[in-house]
């Protein structure tokens, strides 16, 4: 069985983290912002996915389920900061809310 | 098994290229999903069979589920598309996309030029997983039950509707 170089892995987390990192500073939309954060958590873990298994250790693929839950939490916080967002300003413009009026 | 991880990996990232560049919320969602089932093989491949099932379970199941609702809720119309295109439409993406690319550029060049060692042929199967999950970093467990229970009061205390009140002390409508 051929094996997979490490660096092949790397590189294609290096990708989505960069995609979503052109996204989040690209777009406007709080919602597109919060998935593209979503990619970028990913990425980070496949990252570390790739790591563990070239040692050959489950720390690994620990790292990824903080990762997740990690990513659990902020989806859910995020989620409804843009319902309060959307329901103050009647828009999902990132730019409308930076008024910092409570 | 090397061909599918290559074929998985560039799904992946067309998948995601549709995701970042949509106008519908949900047409983006639907293709994240395609990213996650994707970066998921790539998992059971490096030889993480339990990820790759939490891969799917709660970042294709449950956290694309919870956005989706979210935007059934906020009952956007065909504006809300109209309005992407047009602030997606300009030069506002060539500045971040031409410093992205050339920081991953500098990345790949630095991975492809260093030392090649290849992935270990072994899976790390669940039980690996709990053993060190409930040993060495069972102090990290306590604190994402804690994460998480700050999640979910953080959640509800913002998600909540608040009455409108004018003043406290001319109309109490609590």
């Amino acid at each position: 069985m051929e094996t997979i170089a490490v660096e092949y892995g790397l590189v294609l987390a290096g990708t989505l983290f960069a995609l979503g990192l052109i996204s989040v500073l690209v777009r406007r939309n709080v919602i597109f912002m919060l998935i593209s954060v979503e990619i970028m958590l990913n990425a980070a873990g496949l990252a570390f996915i790739v790591a563990g298994a070239r040692w050959g250790q489950a720390d690994g693929q620990v790292m990824f389920i903080f990762i997740v839950t990690m990513a659990a939490a902020e989806v859910s916080v995020g989620l409804a900061l843009i319902l309060q967002i959307y329901h103050q300003l009647k828009t999902l413009d990132s730019d409308a809310a930076d008024k910092m009026k409570g | 098994m090397q061909a599918t991880f290559y074929i998985a990996s560039a799904v992946a990232v067309l998948a995601t290229i549709m995701v970042i560049t949509r106008y519908n919320m949900i047409h983006a969602l639907l293709y994240l999903v395609i990213s996650f089932l994707a970066v998921a093989i790539v998992f059971f491949i490096l030889g993480a069979p339990f990820i790759a099932a939490l891969e799917v379970i709660i970042y294709a199941g449950a956290i694309v589920v919870l956005i989706i609702f979210v935007i059934m809720m906020l009952n956007l119309k065909e504006e809300a598309v109209e309005q992407e295109r047009i602030w997606f439409s300009g030069n506002t993406w060539i500045g971040p996309g031409v410093l992205s690319v050339i920081l991953l550029g500098e990345l790949v060049y630095i991975l492809v030029t260093s030392a090649t060692p290849e992935v270990s042929h072994q899976v790390i199967d669940a039980k690996d997983v709990g053993r060190s999950l409930y040993g060495p970093y069972i102090i990290g467990v306590e604190l994402c039950g804690l994460l998480l229970m700050s999640g979910i009061v953080g959640a509800y205390h913002l998600g909540r509707q608040k009455k409108k009140v004018v003043h406290r002390f001319l109309e109490k409508t609590e």
